[in-house]
């Protein structure tokens, strides 16, 4: 038994160094990118040297040149706007419906129902959602940003309420009670008690809406196409003929619209990864 | 009689919490649902008049080649991508969850693709699948790496596997590597006292512990991949001669400009109904087994 504890706590050397080798895997999409994306279109040759020595200067002009046609800082505006505004009202809005139906749903068929209706929406694939909501949106005069969010909230709401109604199970009812003692209604006690307890699962859900909302598509393109505005990835969409054979000017694009949410994961990495283990857990 | 008023204001706060999401929901879920249900038994074209046509849309679909073309890419790829993406993530999940140097830095690594929007990312590969791989190709004097995997009917499916797959493993990993880390301690010091190691040690202890994330990998990973969309975009748009027109981008395109917007909404109602089926078929085998164990 002691000889087993020695060997338990040797550090495993070859799958440490294969799990370093096959970070390439991960690594070289990225390096390929950054590398075009400092180089000057005559520096491109059809062979690999060409495409992936390192450029003969750093210069930032493929960016500048990137930020300008494709209206960067607008299409960050959006985006962040759009994904700042889902991440708020989901919190808020979710929890509370997480709350009202998990707590209801033990003494309630109806409840159960409107739990199970919800929840099944989960596997209502967008695309047959896409072709009517485009109708309705613009009907409702909703065809823009304000649309764009009124669908994210909704769209999140089965895998949301699934995470909030199970870890609402691990709260216990005590709690509640005896602020019903002392007078306060359900309103206030959700909102002084509940809300700040729930606080890991909201950051779960933070993480899993961001993710999701800021790497979207396809609903800003169909709903938001009137509008002329873009979002990130929308923009990259939108201007690939605009950047034609330049790969240089597309790849300083592109890692423009991935570096925001690179810097964002090199500083929150640890509660990104607890966040999607925990969604992923319950 | 205190406490009875009490309970009603409980009662009626949540009632009056759930009405309006239960309208919410229905009014951007439920209501899109039904009049694409209602579009698929029309000729509508997107604009202008429509008639009813009964069942006619669906009748047309199983005999339309192109629909039927992107039932079987779409499958073929969710098929082929959902196995090679759980056999990767189960590997590297051991290795992240093994007595390993760095294990942190690692883990936030092999998780990056995941927070990388998949059009940029499709659009970046694109590259190297028309430059960077062909050139390697001909430099090791391999024919078919020579040209574009893009542009031939053959490999262009297996490209877009790929990506899918570069980026669907970083998230299967972290479920696998949070269900290694439910498996107790003393389970594997049991085992080792019966002898168990290497692959039995695997196949007969850590699987069967770890089948309930495995249910849900197979599950989400199965209904992403026949949702396909923005790599299909990024990297073929469907190309060549329509050989990876996945069934949503299909939807999308001829239902969005080419004026199908009835026969689409009836491969959308079919789609809606395919993918319930398969994951209500796999959660119930999937269950079967878990039971089992």
């Amino acid at each position: 038994m002691m000889k087993k504890k020695v060997v338990d706590h040797r550090i495993n050397w070859p799958v440490t160094i294969l799990l370093i080798i096959g970070c390439v895997t991960i690594f070289f999409p990225l390096y390929m990118a950054v590398i075009i994306a400092f180089k000057q279109p005559s520096e491109m040759t059809n062979d690999i040297a060409g495409a992936l020595s390192l450029p003969s200067a750093f210069s930032f002009s493929n960016f500048t040149e990137a930020m300008r046609v494709t209206d960067f800082w607008h299409s960050l505006g959006n985006s962040l706007m759009l994904t700042i505004i889902t991440v708020i009202l989901t919190m808020l809005i979710h929890s509370l419906a997480g709350y009202a139906i998990g707590r209801s749903m033990a003494r309630s068929k109806a409840y159960n129902f409107v739990y199970l209706y919800l929840v099944s929406g989960m596997f209502v694939p967008f695309a047959i959602l896409m072709m009517p909501l485009i109708k309705q949106t613009a009907q409702m005069g909703i065809a823009n940003r304000a649309g764009v969010v009124i669908l994210y909230v909704v769209f999140y709401i089965p895998m949301n309420l699934l995470l909030y109604t199970g870890y609402l199970k691990n709260i216990p009812l005590a709690l509640e009670e005896a602020a019903r003692v002392d007078g306060s209604t359900t309103w206030h006690t959700f909102w002084r008690i509940i809300f700040p307890i729930m606080k890991p699962m909201h950051a779960t859900v933070a993480v899993l809406t961001a993710l999701a909302v800021w790497n979207d598509v396809m609903t800003p393109l169909v709903i938001m196409s009137g509008t002329g505005l873009n979002t990130l990835p929308l923009a990259q969409l939108n201007f690939q003929t605009q950047f034609g054979t330049n790969y240089n000017l597309a790849f300083a694009s592109y890692l423009l619209a991935l570096l925001p949410i690179l810097i964002f994961y090199i500083f929150c990495q640890k509660q990104i990864l607890n966040g999607v283990v925990n969604g992923a857990v319950k | 009689m205190k406490k009875k008023h009490a309970m009603g204001n409980r009662e009626k706060t949540f009632l009056a919490i759930t009405i309006p999401i239960v309208l919410l929901f229905f009014c951007f879920n439920t209501l899109p649902l039904i009049k694409g249900f209602i579009y698929s038994f029309t000729n509508f074209k997107g604009y202008g008049n429509y008639d009813f046509v009964g069942l006619r849309n669906y009748v047309d679909l199983f005999s339309d080649g192109r629909v039927g073309r992107s039932y079987l890419f779409t499958f073929k790829f969710a098929l082929v991508s959902t196995i090679l993406v759980n056999v990767l993530s189960l590997i590297l999940a051991l290795g992240l969850n093994s007595k390993i140097k760095a294990k942190s830095a690692l883990r936030a690594v092999y998780f990056l693709p995941n927070i990388l929007g998949g059009l940029v990312v499709g659009y970046i590969f694109s590259f190297f699948f028309t430059y960077i791989l062909p050139a390697a190709g001909k430099a090791a004097g391999i024919e078919w790496l020579s040209s574009s995997m893009l542009s031939n009917t053959k490999t262009a499916w297996l490209a877009i596997v790929v990506v899918a797959c570069w980026q669907s493993v970083a998230m299967n990993t972290i479920i696998y590597i949070a269900g290694l880390q439910t498996v107790p301690e003393d389970v594997y010091e049991a085992g080792a006292i019966d002898g168990a190691s290497g692959w039995r040690k695997f196949k007969n202890l850590t699987f069967p512990l770890i089948m309930p994330f495995f249910t849900i990998n197979m599950v989400l990973c199965m209904k992403n991949f026949l949702m396909v969309f923005d790599q299909i975009m990024a990297l073929t748009k469907g190309g060549p001669s329509q050989s990876t027109e996945s069934i949503s981008y299909l939807i999308y395109q001829n239902g969005m400009g080419g004026g199908q917007f009835g026969f689409q909404s009836a491969n959308a109602v079919l789609f809606f109904v395919v993918i319930v089926a398969i994951s209500v078929f796999q959660m119930t085998v999937l269950n079967k087994k878990e039971e089992q164990l």
